[in-house]
């Protein structure tokens, strides 16, 4: 039970990082779209792609955490 | 012409050798996370670790509704060579393994296939000699996935050859052309320049392999249902051929800038080669990894959101647990898209800067 406990932690670090990763994104995203609303497309299609980079980090956590779990259990 | 031959020989060693060794891979992998002993069912309370954990790894057989469901081959090879017998040999009448006579006494031990004693305990020894390279659940469904690819693109081109490319698409066309459309320019043109054209097929096979692999892991039932795009082997196969890709049509300028930075001082070049050596592999590993994970999480989402109803056991939990799964499903559909997307993106973007012919000092975008 300790152990998995200590997964959600990670799990819960993960996704603070990521939280805060995405965040940045959609408000540098949206600022940008607000500035230049012609751009929004190739905003969007960038936008998206670096959501998706940071995610992934997030999920390299996530996975950790997963077989740290189960190793320990 | 030698270059040409040596590549395509190349690509085939790679793909017979992860076939054979992605079962085995995948066999390994599952007896670190599965652990169904520990917490089985006590007193009708649901295991939803087991149970989501269960639908998240590969079968010897395809369940098809209720306690149904459909054996597939086994294929093994022991030191007395190769035997092929049917799954369900390997099931009694109440989905108990049963052990099966063939070379050795086999039983199916938490998913995976060994070799036991007359008395019924598993032979660990001899278990080491079973090479496991059964059609098991992912495979099978690769299978089919490939049918369907040369089944869609054998038509869709049929029809390019039947009214030429001037002509508006008609059917199914009409639903290919656009995504292969904005492959082209999405995704080759603007990371591969002048060059996209050799590496269209590439990059189409691996968009369209990912996606309709992603879309069939999302069909809850039988022809989908498979978790191959969220194998961690399957992946590894995948980010495996953009890494010969890469390193094959490497250029002068790819090689210099990983092992002699030019531009820098000598003594940053030292420190910097081994780190740029150690990204020429992180590279791949990353695209494994992000594919991997992005699918299994899905998956684990969609299987918990699932479980709520049995763990409050209670069909007012359901009121909430079916319409977040209906919206987890439709954003895992746009997962699905955007995984296949980014693959081939990224793949493209390694393989833009491997081939670049000269380089200008001012844009180096740092990716993972």
């Amino acid at each position: 039970m300790v152990v998995g406990s200590v997964a959600a932690i990670g799990a819960g670090l993960a996704a603070i990082g990521a939280g805060i990763g995405i965040g940045q994104i959609g408000k540098g995203a949206v600022e940008g779209i607000a500035r230049q609303p012609e751009a929004a497309n190739d905003i969007r299609t960038n936008m998206i792609v670096a959501a998706a980079l940071v995610e992934a980090v997030s999920l390299f956590a996530v996975v950790v955490a997963l077989l740290g779990n189960s190793a320990g259990a | 012409m030698l270059s040409k031959s040596v590549k395509s020989l190349l690509v085939a060693v790679f793909s017979l050798f992860i076939i054979f060794n992605s079962n085995v891979s995948f066999a390994q992998e599952n007896g670190k996370e599965h652990h169904p002993s520990e917490n089985k069912e006590q007193e009708g309370d649901f295991d939803v670790t087991g149970f989501i954990l269960d639908h998240v790894k590969d079968h010897h057989s395809w369940h098809l509704w209720g306690h149904t469901s459909l054996p597939l081959p086994v294929i093994i090879k022991t030191d007395k060579g190769f035997e092929v017998f049917s799954s369900s040999k390997l099931s009694g009448e109440h989905h108990e393994p049963v052990v099966y006579q063939g070379n050795y006494a086999y039983k199916l031990v938490e998913g995976k296939i060994k070799i036991v004693n007359a008395d019924g305990s598993v032979n660990e020894e001899d278990s080491k000699k079973v090479f496991d390279i059964s059609i098991t659940k992912n495979v099978a469904s690769m299978f089919l996935t490939m049918l369907l690819l040369i089944w869609i693109f054998t038509s869709v081109a049929r029809a390019y050859q039947r009214t030429g490319v001037k002509s508006a698409p008609k059917g199914f066309q009409s639903f290919i052309e656009p995504v292969i459309l904005f492959v082209r320019d999405e995704v080759a043109k603007p990371y591969l320049g002048h060059q996209y054209a050799r590496f269209m097929p590439f990059l189409l096979t691996i968009f369209f392999f990912i996606w309709i692999n992603n879309l069939l892991g999302l069909v809850p039932f039988f022809p989908g249902g498979a978790n191959l795009s969220g194998n961690i082997a399957f992946t590894l196969a995948l980010a495996i051929f953009t890494f010969v890709i890469v390193n094959v049509n490497g250029k002068k300028d790819y090689w210099k800038h990983i092992f002699w930075m030019p531009g820098l001082p000598t003594a940053m070049k030292i420190f910097l080669m081994p780190i740029e050596i150690l990204g020429v592999f992180i590279k791949p590993i990353s695209l494994t990894i992000r594919l991997f994970a992005n699918i299994t999480a899905g998956h684990i989402l969609v299987m918990s959101l699932v479980s709520l109803i049995f763990i409050f056991k209670s069909v007012a939990a359901s009121a909430m647990a079916v319409p977040f799964t209906v919206f987890i499903s439709v954003i895992e559909l746009l997962v699905g898209f955007l995984q296949a997307f980014i693959f081939a993106m990224l793949s493209a973007l390694y393989i833009g800067m491997a081939i670049e012919e000269h380089h200008d000092h001012h844009e180096d975008i740092p990716v993972i």
